[in-house]
């Protein structure tokens, strides 16, 4: 059992946990959106008494912070106990377009390049990931959700709003890989 | 303790989107490319049996573990802000190649510089507060 659990999982598989999650929430009175968290977080540091956005009763969302934790703590899980130490197993024409940007072949889940310990010790890295950080955690917030809120719950609902949103996803994510990345890279 | 669900719940999220390679950034790179079929299949899978759980949950009128209706709130209709803030987060999702979810799966995952991104989620979603009102919504 824990051999097979080891393997990668398949796409359905994991399509189909997924929208049992979102299931589960549903049935525990809640909704699945993970970027509210980044909100809470800046509330519960204190954000309220200066900026009215972060000025509510966050304690009520403490179940998701609870998430959050069990999220790295399945992370963690995956990461000691379930995994074969595998390479991810990405296309061939992905790996020769990014060798093209400057990124080795992949080794494990991250490439060094990004997320190595070495990539601490270069400033532009370090802008790359805080910038990048920024864009989600603002995106997300003006968006009024990210990817479990809208493509997954908000879809799921058929809400039209949500589809403008992972639309605009899609167009932020191939302005910045075809656009940006060769500039960057 | 009643937030022990919640925690069981989000460690097979975590570990449901590290087995499936979701929380790499090769994976949502292969994603933009359109050089592979899997994560659209994980996305597709989960909306097409999530919008078949939110119809069966409607029509059966079906309620929670505390016998409250599950409702849905509607999201207000307006474009530029899903629009604006849709194309933000997607730059941002491109490039560090990770949604919130999976920047603290990949913290688990032991990746510590994704501390960085997501020091810059929470300084973005503050910046956010700060902007709001002078923002097209």
């Amino acid at each position: 059992m824990l051999e097979i659990l080891s393997q990668p999982w398949p796409w359905y598989v994991s399509g189909a946990v997924i929208a049992l999650i979102m299931v589960i929430m549903l049935f525990f009175g809640k909704s699945f959106g993970f970027s509210s968290n980044l909100r809470v977080i800046c509330a519960a540091c204190g954000a309220g008494k200066k900026v009215p956005f972060f000025n509510y009763n966050w304690k009520n969302q403490r179940w998701n912070l609870l998430f959050l934790v069990g999220a790295i703590l399945g992370g963690w899980i995956s990461s000691t106990f379930l995994s074969t130490g595998e390479t991810v197993q990405i296309s061939q024409a992905t790996i020769q377009d990014l060798k093209q940007l400057g990124f080795s072949a992949p080794q494990g889940m991250q490439p060094q390049e990004l997320f190595g310990m070495e990539s601490l010790l270069s400033f532009k890295t370090i802008a790359l990931l805080l910038g990048g950080g920024l864009l989600i955690g603002f995106g997300s917030r003006y968006a009024g959700g990210c990817t479990s809120g809208h493509a997954i719950s908000g879809l799921s609902n058929l809400q039209w709003p949500s589809l403008v949103a992972v639309i605009g996803f899609f167009i932020g994510g191939l302005i910045m890989t075809f656009l940006l990345f060769p500039l960057i890279f | 303790m009643k937030g022990l669900k919640f925690i069981v719940t989000g460690i097979l999220f975590g570990i449901v989107m590290s087995k499936s390679e979701a929380i790499s950034w090769y994976r949502i790179q292969e994603m933009f490319r359109f050089q592979s079929f899997h994560m659209y299949g994980i996305i597709g899978t989960a909306v097409i049996l999530g919008v078949i759980a939110v119809y069966l949950i409607k029509k059966y009128q079906l309620r929670d573990y505390q016998g409250n209706p599950i409702t849905f709130t509607p999201k207000e209709k307006s474009v530029p802000r899903y629009l604006y803030g849709g194309i933000i987060f997607g730059l941002g999702w491109a490039l560090v190649g990770a949604c919130p979810g999976p920047l603290f799966v990949n913290l688990g995952y032991a990746y510590w510089p994704i501390l960085i991104a997501i020091f810059g989620g929470v300084v973005g979603t503050y910046l956010y507060g700060v902007l709001k009102d002078r923002l097209p919504h």
